[in-house]
């Protein structure tokens, strides 16, 4: 069995900014994961049955436009609903610390806020994936 | 993966200091003389090809427009926000859609949930654009609008509105982005295929040479193109060569080329690396009036003169330490000035974090004011004139740029650069490369990678109400019970005719937002027509 981290880096809702969700990819990518990136617009729905497809480890969601308060929520349900619970799902994006804390009482592992370094993001992938295997 | 490969070979005055390079990687010699500029022609400004500016006096004449992009909500809040601005000496008006409203989606769609006016104001009737502009006279104020995929829609409201303030449509002014490449090249709010865009966009230059001959139909935008991550030169190039993509449309479509040319305006980023910045807007200028005049035959010296918007750099605003965004904004807009820009947004300090809130926009505001009025810059027209440096870096970028219009004339044009990737991938290797850069401390950013400090300020951001996605629906659905549905239909099924038939689709458009007809309900007529466009991701 391929030992590599598998992740999906999505991007929700409406918006088109993809230079985060591009960067990220390739960053997890370089760092030995094995990514499949989305594209843009995917609804939760989407996004769920592309994990359990893909059969991801981790779900990386790029937000930048403020929708994350309607948008993971409904991600983080799905995954309840098909018994995913065990993948780790992170939020990268423009969260207010308020909001970021809300999110991770849904269940979200980290909230990852701009300017936060691509290594701290594949160390934290690295070690929480590893305790969960 | 060798992250360094792509850039530049990088020369060195000694073998032991580390070579320079601009932020776009152009490598900088240890010192710049005389004799690396002999062989430049540099006529002053106000003269061909205006890479010293596209006035004589420049802002001795007439100061740049002051223009902060805002919107959000409802347009009852924007509308306040608009009359806010007006009375703090701002000069121009410039409106910000939320994601539904530039993805031609009503408020009531079900992909809209959660995104009514969070990233600027929702528009879905034209009843929202009356609220927008109540109590602004359109006659009066110069008003942009960020506006791409349905830019005939919202622009056929704009003059709708006018229409009911019995304001004459020959003297209204302002700008229409309507630049749909650089959505398919770097910020992807697209709706349909590249052709049938380009066919709207065609109409909307067609219809204001001959209906709204002082409003510019188009700003070709490197703003975003930037802020996707290109570098000034990939800013620089694919903004050019869009711009001549539109100029073969219209000649196409059998419009002279003097007659609207005058009025295709631009827009352009300024970022942090002040020179590179200045001898950007320089080169831009330079080129495109020697493309006008000489590939496409402009007579017409107005044709000739390439005026710009500047916004200072999104992407360059940082969380961490939120207040150094104000610095880094006064230099990107000093640079903006030096470059001789048309016009000029200046961002927020608390824009890493939300919708900037109104102190956060008054201080923006009053830098450019500070510039303006105290610092002396606006008495001399292009005052970096004749440096060696700036010379040459302009001379330079020119030189980068024309590479890249060749390369993609070679390809066929804009068009099939899109199709098979070009820009995309450009973009997208230069991001990787700068965020590695700031990974590994080559870059260093004042407050993420460097001078960090381990505790933060919180800072006070907008708070938006959080019934403005209600409010929108149920005024929406208040209008829809009210408006004469039947008028609407047969409204929509003229204009599906026109779109059939390859007619000028502004006329019938303006018909539908008349009727009140919303932009979800005209786009979806369109999409039945035109069909949605997807991407293929570009990694």
């Amino acid at each position: 069995m391929d030992p590599r981290i598998r992740v999906l880096v999505a991007k929700p809702g409406l918006d088109g900014h993809d230079r985060g969700a591009k960067v990220i990819a390739r960053a997890l990518r370089d760092a030995g994961m094995e990514v499949i990136y989305t594209g843009l617009r995917q609804t939760p729905e989407m996004i769920v049955s592309a994990a359990l497809q893909e059969d991801v480890q981790v779900i990386g969601l790029s937000i930048l436009s403020g929708a994350h308060n309607a948008i993971v929520p409904r991600i983080m349900d799905l995954l309840r609903e098909k018994g995913m619970d065990d993948v780790l799902v992170l939020v990268g994006g423009i969260i207010p610390d308020e909001d970021a804390a809300e999110l991770k009482k849904l269940g979200v592992a980290a909230v990852f806020q701009p300017g936060a370094s691509l290594e701290a993001i594949v160390d934290f992938i690295r070690s929480s994936v590893k305790q969960t295997a | 993966m060798k992250l360094m490969a792509k850039l530049p070979t990088m020369s060195s005055g000694t073998t032991t200091a580390p070579a320079r390079k601009t932020l776009s990687g152009i490598p900088i010699e240890p010192v710049y003389t005389a004799q690396d500029i002999a062989g430049l022609n540099v006529p002053p400004p106000g003269e061909f090809p205006y890479m010293r500016g596209i006035h004589e006096s420049m802002y001795r004449g007439k100061l740049w427009t002051m223009r902060q992009f805002s919107g959000f909500a409802t347009p009852e809040e924007t509308n306040r926000r608009y009359l806010y601005l007006l009375s703090q000496g701002q000069t121009g008006l410039s409106v910000a859609f939320d994601l539904p409203t530039l993805m031609g989606y009503d408020a009531d769609h079900a992909t809209s949930a959660g995104e009514v006016g969070k990233c600027g104001v929702s528009i879905s009737s034209l009843e929202d654009m009356e609220i927008l502009f109540r109590g602004i006279p359109l006659a009066d104020v110069t008003v942009s609008m960020t506006i791409n995929s349905p830019a005939p829609v919202i622009w056929a409201m704009y003059l709708a509105v006018a229409e009911k303030q019995g304001a004459d449509w020959s003297k209204l002014s302002g700008t229409l982005q309507n630049d749909i490449l650089k959505e398919y090249i770097a910020q992807k709010e697209y709706i349909f295929p590249p052709r049938p865009s380009m066919r709207l966009v065609t109409d909307v230059i067609e219809y204001s040479t001959q209906h709204v001959a002082r409003f510019n139909p188009i700003s070709i935008s490197g703003y975003h193109i930037r802020e996707a991550g290109s570098t000034a030169v990939q800013e620089l190039a694919f903004t050019l060569r869009d711009g001549m993509e539109y100029v073969e449309w219209a000649v196409a479509r059998g419009l002279p080329v003097d007659s609207f040319a005058p009025r295709l305006s631009f827009f352009f980023n300024s970022h942090n690396d002040f020179f590179e910045e200045i001898a950007k807007f320089r080169a831009a200028r330079k080129i495109w009036a020697e493309t006008m005049r000489d590939r496409y035959g402009a007579g017409d010296e107005r044709s000739w003169k390439l005026r710009t918007h500047a916004q200072t750099a999104g992407c360059s605003l940082t969380w961490q330490q939120p207040y150094n965004n104000i610095v880094r904004t006064t230099l990107q807009a000093l640079a903006a000035v030096l470059g001789g820009t048309q016009s000029l947004h200046t961002n927020s300090l608390d824009e890493a974090y939300a919708l900037p809130s109104e102190h956060a926009v008054t201080i923006a505001l009053r830098t450019q004011q500070v510039i303006a009025y105290e610092s002396g810059v606006a008495e001399e027209p292009d005052p970096l004139g004749g440096s060696y440096f700036v010379e040459s870096l302009t001379a330079e970028m020119e030189k980068q740029a024309r590479d890249y219009i060749r390369r993609i004339d070679e390809m066929g044009g804009m068009i099939p650069a899109i199709e098979r990737g070009f820009p995309q991938t450009e973009i997208a290797n230069a991001s990787y490369e700068y965020q590695h850069a700031i990974e590994t401390g080559e870059q260093k950013i004042v407050g993420v990678n460097a001078f960090v400090e381990q505790s933060e300020q919180p800072i006070e951001l907008l708070q938006m109400d959080a019934s403005a996605e209600a409010d929108q629906l149920e005024k929406l659905a208040r209008l829809k019970s009210r408006r004469d549905n039947a008028r609407v239909e047969a409204c929509l099924k003229a204009l599906r005719g026109t779109a059939v038939r390859q007619e000028n689709t502004m006329p019938a458009i303006l018909d539908a937002v008349r009727a009140y007809a919303t932009v979800g309900e005209i786009c979806d007529t369109l999409r039945e027509v035109f069909g949605a466009y997807t991407e293929t991701s570009v990694l």
